[in-house]
């Protein structure tokens, strides 16, 4: 008993030092008890035995729809359980760990609620929706786990602001070595200069693909240009300017892989919720 | 010269000063220390922070003295080497420095005062998807808010407001509809407020039978409520559950006819749905006549039909066939004697065969017709289906022969009493072997022997008593009335038509049967050959519903109707 304390100690110690995302968490402990709630619907589904085929409506189609409404409910409530930070058992760790496992296990859930029955209907609109909250939560976790070690070596530990003031800095310089130059090479500095680094749309976002990039085309001007020390200046900081916007546009892509899957879940989440109150309150209007 | 200073100020009023200063030294010193050659008072800047050294002519070289490093072009370092004719941007706290060239070569460091830079948030702008698509919240609550109007509120308002005229239809409640109904209730398909009567009751055998007007109870509610005896608690359990939220039953017609599964036909129930009473029935039922079935292969009582037992007052009873019943229903018929390939039946046939259409010998079907739905068969028809062989000819008159009416005793009396005896005849048609004097199909009205043609008629050997018996009532001679069932087995349901690649010989031993009172009924182990229960690997699994009808009716069950396959 004497040493109790210490494995404590040592288990507190371990924790800290070594980190342990929320897919792993507690070995697993979610992920192994979202399996037993699956195998246990997968049995009752099988043993209900519901003829002439199973339905919504059956005792076993009530209880699972009332398990997976009440997780839906609870799984949405992250949302709330998020904005306070706490540590421990019923830690943020442990609540996000059980959101990503009990979230899949709905999967298996709701689908035996529909005894595998679809149609063009709010019941299948909920359903849907609740499908594409999963999904898009899946992707979310996927990224989760292997974005932010990208996004960290791109940023190289410049923090955003740094990697906009060195582009503004080029600008400057730009600008400035640019004076000398005849007027059709000082509309390309100018057109590059006044590009917003951040705007475009989200496909340029997320396929980091800028087709009409007034830098690269300031580059490709540049290049034909005569070798005088005033155009070689502006065309050495031109190229600066496209290495800074690359990780710029870089940092931009991956920061928007990260956060575009939440513009579908969360919205989807509302929603799903809005289709899973008319699902249920219709159900039982017209029982 | 090594280097030229050119610090920028900002008067009052906005306008740039720039004051160049050349220092001819291969070293400068940056930090906020008086001493340095680049002095900036900025509290963000170290005493002594960098030093610039040239390196070259075109080149200079900046590593950081003190702690904190310098940024240049917007990257902190702590060394750099800067190209003087590409030039670079350093940035010490609040002071901005461009190195560039200057047009004698110098290496000309312009220091100006700036405003400390803004950085951009992540959350408003720059890498956020902030801006670039609709706002989360945006986008949640229009999707809620369209799917909670369309989709609730429509339908309940247009529920709750609709008018009292029956044709008036509830707007949006399609969205509802969890599958399509069966065929049967195809029409219903837009008013779901048909069976759907309140908000929040479930569909009641009321609304059923709104329609359903003649549709029989299975049982007395007595009955049922005793046949079906205390449920498993499991099922109690759910009744309980299903009662305390309004649900009813159980027995309710909605128990069975489950609706909206997008199948053309409404389900059929299942074996199980009725052995759970049957197949122990006479345990909790005592009074019942039925015996337990639970499983046609394993668990069904041996058939009973209903067969008539007394002829003169067609008295009928229903009778085991292990009890081995006799029928009679007030005919002699041999069907061997008729059946027979080798016999006189099977030579007169034959001898019929162009006129009547027989074959070689007399089959089934020569006097067996069955029903328009080929379901059954008819009555057989003396003038139809016997008169072809048993003439009913008793006279001559010149070509023409007379005809006993057959059915009509006063008026077969009144014409044989009438013909003259020297004159009653046998059809001349030549007739061979029994029907020759002496035969069994001789009809002798003329015989010298005594007695007169009348009496004659109704002997065994006479032209009515060799099919009927004779009986005497009210005075008068006549004959047993005959029956013959259309339907034996009046509870199950059997169609000839669905067994018509079957030989009739299959399940009727009709020629080996030398007496019209052999009842020719199957028993169950022959239909078992095909037929066991439905979970069986028999060729045809068989679930009660195949011949058993829950609601009595006379006409086919569910699974026999002819638009069932």
């Amino acid at each position: 008993m004497a040493s109790a304390p210490d494995v404590e100690m040592r288990a507190g110690r371990k924790a800290v030092i070594e980190h342990e995302g929320f897919l792993r968490h507690a070995r697993f402990r979610w992920l192994k008890v979202a399996l037993s709630v699956c195998l246990i619907a997968l049995i009752g589904y099988f043993a209900a035995d519901v003829k002439p085929r199973p339905y919504g409506g059956s005792w076993y189609g009530y209880s699972s729809g009332t398990i997976g409404a009440l997780l839906i409910v609870w799984l949405a409530l992250l949302g709330i359980r998020k904005r306070a930070m706490t540590a421990g058992r019923w830690s943020l760790k442990a609540w996000t760990s059980a959101h990503v496992y009990l979230g899949l296990a709905l999967i298996v859930i709701a689908t035996l609620h529909t005894g595998f029955q679809f149609g063009w209907n709010v019941h299948t609109l909920a359903y849907a929706l609740m499908l594409l909250v999963i999904l898009s939560g899946i992707y979310g976790a996927a990224v989760y786990a292997m974005l932010p070690a990208a996004l960290s070596s791109n940023r190289e530990q410049l923090t955003l602001g740094q990697m906009v003031e060195g582009i503004r800095a080029i600008d400057r310089q730009l600008l400035d070595a640019a004076q000398p130059l005849p007027q059709h090479y000082a509309e390309l500095v100018l057109a590059a200069s006044e590009e917003d680094s951040f705007a475009r749309s989200l496909w340029c976002r997320l396929s980091g693909k800028y087709p009409h990039c007034a830098t690269q085309q300031a580059i490709a001007g540049f290049q034909s240009a005569d070798a005088d020390p005033s155009t070689a200046r502006v065309e050495t900081l031109l190229i600066r300017r496209k290495a800074q916007l690359d990780r710029l546009r870089r940092q931009t892509r991956l920061k928007g892989m990260l956060d575009i899957w939440l513009y579908c879940h969360v919205p989807a989440t509302i929603a799903l919720i809005a289709a899973l109150t008319a699902h249920i309150i219709s159900v039982f209007y017209y029982w | 010269m090594a280097f030229r200073l050119r610090q920028i100020d900002v008067t009052a009023d906005g306008r740039k000063i720039a004051r160049d200063k050349d220092i001819d030294q291969p070293q400068l010193t940056i930090g906020r220390a008086a001493e340095n050659d680049i002095h900036l008072p900025d509290l963000a800047v170290e005493p002594q922070q960098a030093r610039i050294t040239r390196l070259a002519a075109k080149r200079i070289g900046i590593e950081a003295t003190g702690t904190l490093g310098f940024t240049i072009d917007g990257a902190v370092t702590t060394a750099a080497t800067i190209e003087c004719h590409t030039g670079a941007e350093l940035r010490f706290g609040g002071s901005r420095i461009s190195v560039s060239l200057d047009a004698d070569e110098a290496v000309l460091l312009t220091i100006e005062r700036v405003e400390a830079a803004t950085e951009p948030n992540d959350e408003r702008g720059g890498v956020s998807l902030v801006g670039v698509l609709p706002s989360k919240r945006a986008m949640a609550w229009l999707s809620a808010l369209l799917i909670l109007g369309l989709f609730l509120a429509l339908p309940i308002a247009s529920h709750l407001t609709r008018g009292p005229d029956p044709k008036a239809h509830v707007i949006g409640d399609g969205s509802w509809s969890p599958g399509k109904l069966s065929a049967a209730h195809h029409a219903l398909e837009s008013r779901c407020e048909a069976c759907h009567v309140k908000p929040f009751e479930s569909v009641r055998d009321a609304a059923c039978l709104s329609c359903h007007k003649d549709v029989h109870d299975h049982a007395t509610p007595g009955h049922l409520g005793t046949a079906r005896g205390d449920p498993p608690l499991g099922e109690l359990l759910l009744q309980s559950v299903a009662h305390r939220f309004g649900k009813p039953g159980p027995g309710a017609c909605v128990e069975c006819h489950r609706e909206h599964e997008s199948v053309g036909q409404m389900a059929l129930p299942r074996q199980q749905f009725c052995g759970t009473c049957h197949a122990s029935l006479s345990d909790r039922l005592t009074d019942t006549k039925l015996g337990n079935a639970g499983d046609f292969g394993t668990l069904h009582p041996q058939f009973t039909p209903l067969i008539v037992t007394d002829p003169g007052s067609r008295a009928m009873r229903r009778i085991s066939l292990d009890d081995h019943p006799r029928e009679n229903g007030g005919l002699f018929f041999p069907h061997k004697l008729h059946l027979d390939p080798l016999g006189g039946v099977a030579k007169m046939a034959s001898t019929l065969r162009a006129e009547r259409g027989y074959g070689n010998q007399l089959a089934c079907k020569d006097c067996h017709h069955p029903t328009e739905d080929g379901v059954r068969f008819l009555p057989v028809r003396m003038e139809r289906d016997c008169e072809a062989c048993h003439s009913l000819v008793y006279d001559r008159v010149g070509p023409t022969f007379r005809t006993l009416k057959h059915g009509n005793i006063p008026q077969m009396i009144a014409d044989l009493s009438l013909a003259q005896p020297s004159r009653v005849v046998v059809p001349i048609r030549p007739r061979p072997g029994e029907f020759a004097a002496g035969g069994t199909y001789y009809s002798n009205f003329t015989s010298p022997g005594g007695g007169s043609v009348l009496s004659r008629a109704f002997t065994r050997q006479g032209v009515c008593g060799e099919c009927h018996t004779p009986v005497f009532t009210g005075g008068q001679t006549s004959v047993m009335p005959v029956t013959q069932p259309l339907r034996y087995m009046i509870n199950g349901w059997f169609s000839h038509k669905a067994h018509a690649q079957e030989k009739c010989s299959s399940c009727h031993n009709a020629d080996t049967s030398s007496s019209a009172s052999d009842l020719l009924m199957p028993k169950i182990a022959e239909c078992r050959t095909c037929h066991l229960g439905e979970g069986s690997s028999a060729p045809v699994p068989s679930s009660c519903a195949m011949c058993h009808s829950y609601h009595p009716a006379t006409s086919a069950p569910r699974r026999a109707k002819p638009d069932r396959n």
